[in-house]
């Protein structure tokens, strides 16, 4: 395979943020329906449009968001409160592998920069710091940037949903549901390296199909996931052997 | 029940900063565990695998359950992302066979 060092992330500049902002404008459609719907469904569910921005604005995770208005209530116990939380991070946990793959590429960066950054991590910004980094990018303002960029959409859309109400009547007529997914496979394409991965995302997309079938819940992206690796770690292993 | 456009409740705030927390430890439990663990080559190989892995796992049990038509906006999206390597492209001609085939019914 290559020959040459890992790539690593050392630089934070004005230009990385800028084409990280403006490698988000393809997904600006989906996440403005997404938003708009969550906005709606919260103010539904009984969310001001004040705590409909605050969500959106300090969680920032739109399934999870949506996911989480299944278990709101009017009465917040303790117990609810903490069942909000879990709910939310096993929703989320993907990110959680996503976080330990960017690892390595961002290590050279300050933990002033990379901690408050984190905070705007999501599959979106992760995907176009992915492909930016497979191509040789050096400057994780584009992960940054990205965020940014995301992070002001999915916060000012999420207005008119909640004010207004049920402006997104049927997303799936124009395609926009599938905004997200198409948007993610096409990424993988520049991932791709060579026959390792060809098995490897293949063992990550039987055993995602399968736990989904069989586990209810958002389980099937982590277990999934974790079987490609394995698996590619274990080809490793092998040819070498 | 407070003001419709902005009351914040207590109750709804600690909901809201709890799943804030929640996330938050998402996005950084994985940097922060990987910081910590060798990378020799078994950590290695299997970190190259992963994030063509994960889009693999979150993608492919969506697109199963979107139907017919899912499967045809992805496979679609990947074969000109393989031909132009043009992601915009790309998307534009998966959601439009997407939304075309759903006009006709699929």
């Amino acid at each position: 395979m290559s020959v040459s060092g890992p790539v690593r992330a050392d630089k934070v500049t004005r230009a990385g943020l800028l084409l990280g902002a403006r490698l988000t404008v393809p997904l600006w459609p989906g996440i403005i329906v997404f938003a708009m719907a969550y906005g709606t469904a919260a103010v539904q569910k009984g969310l001001s449009v004040a705590e409909a921005m605050l969500a959106s604005g300090l969680v920032f995770a739109g399934a999870a968001q949506l996911v989480a208005l299944e278990a709101w209530t009017d009465h917040w116990t303790l117990g609810a409160i903490l069942l909000v939380s879990v709910v939310t991070f096993t929703v989320n946990a993907r990110i959680i592998l996503m976080g330990a793959s960017l690892q390595p590429w961002i290590a050279p960066i300050p933990g002033r920069i990379v901690w408050p950054s984190l905070a705007l991590l999501t599959d979106a910004n992760w995907v176009i710091a992915e492909r930016y980094r497979a191509e040789g990018g050096r400057d994780a303002g584009v992960m940054i940037g990205a965020g940014l960029m995301l992070w002001v959409v999915w916060l000012t859309t999420t207005l008119p949903g909640a004010l207004l109400g049920r402006m997104v009547q049927d997303p799936t007529r124009y395609a926009i549901d599938l905004v997200l997914p198409v948007f993610f496979s096409a990424m993988a394409v520049p991932l791709w390296k060579g026959r390792r991965d060809t098995i490897a995302w293949t063992m990550a997309g039987i055993v995602s199909v399968a736990t989904w079938w069989l586990v209810p819940g958002y389980l099937f992206m982590v277990t999934g996931a974790l079987a490609g690796a394995i698996t590619g770690a274990i080809l490793g292993m092998r040819d070498d052997g | 029940m407070g003001d419709p456009v902005f009351s914040v409740s207590p109750g709804t705030l600690a909901a809201i900063l709890g799943m804030t927390a929640a996330t938050y430890l998402c996005r950084t439990l994985g940097v922060f565990l990987m910081a910590r663990v060798p990378l020799n080559k078994p950590i290695r190989d299997g970190l190259a695998a992963l994030p063509g892995s994960i889009i693999v796992a979150v993608v492919l049990p969506l697109a199963v359950k979107a139907g017919p038509t899912g499967i045809l906006a992805l496979a679609v999206a990947i074969g000109v992302m393989l031909i132009r390597r043009n992601e915009l492209l790309a998307m534009l001609v998966g959601l439009g066979t997407a939304a075309l085939a759903r006009a006709a019914g699929l």
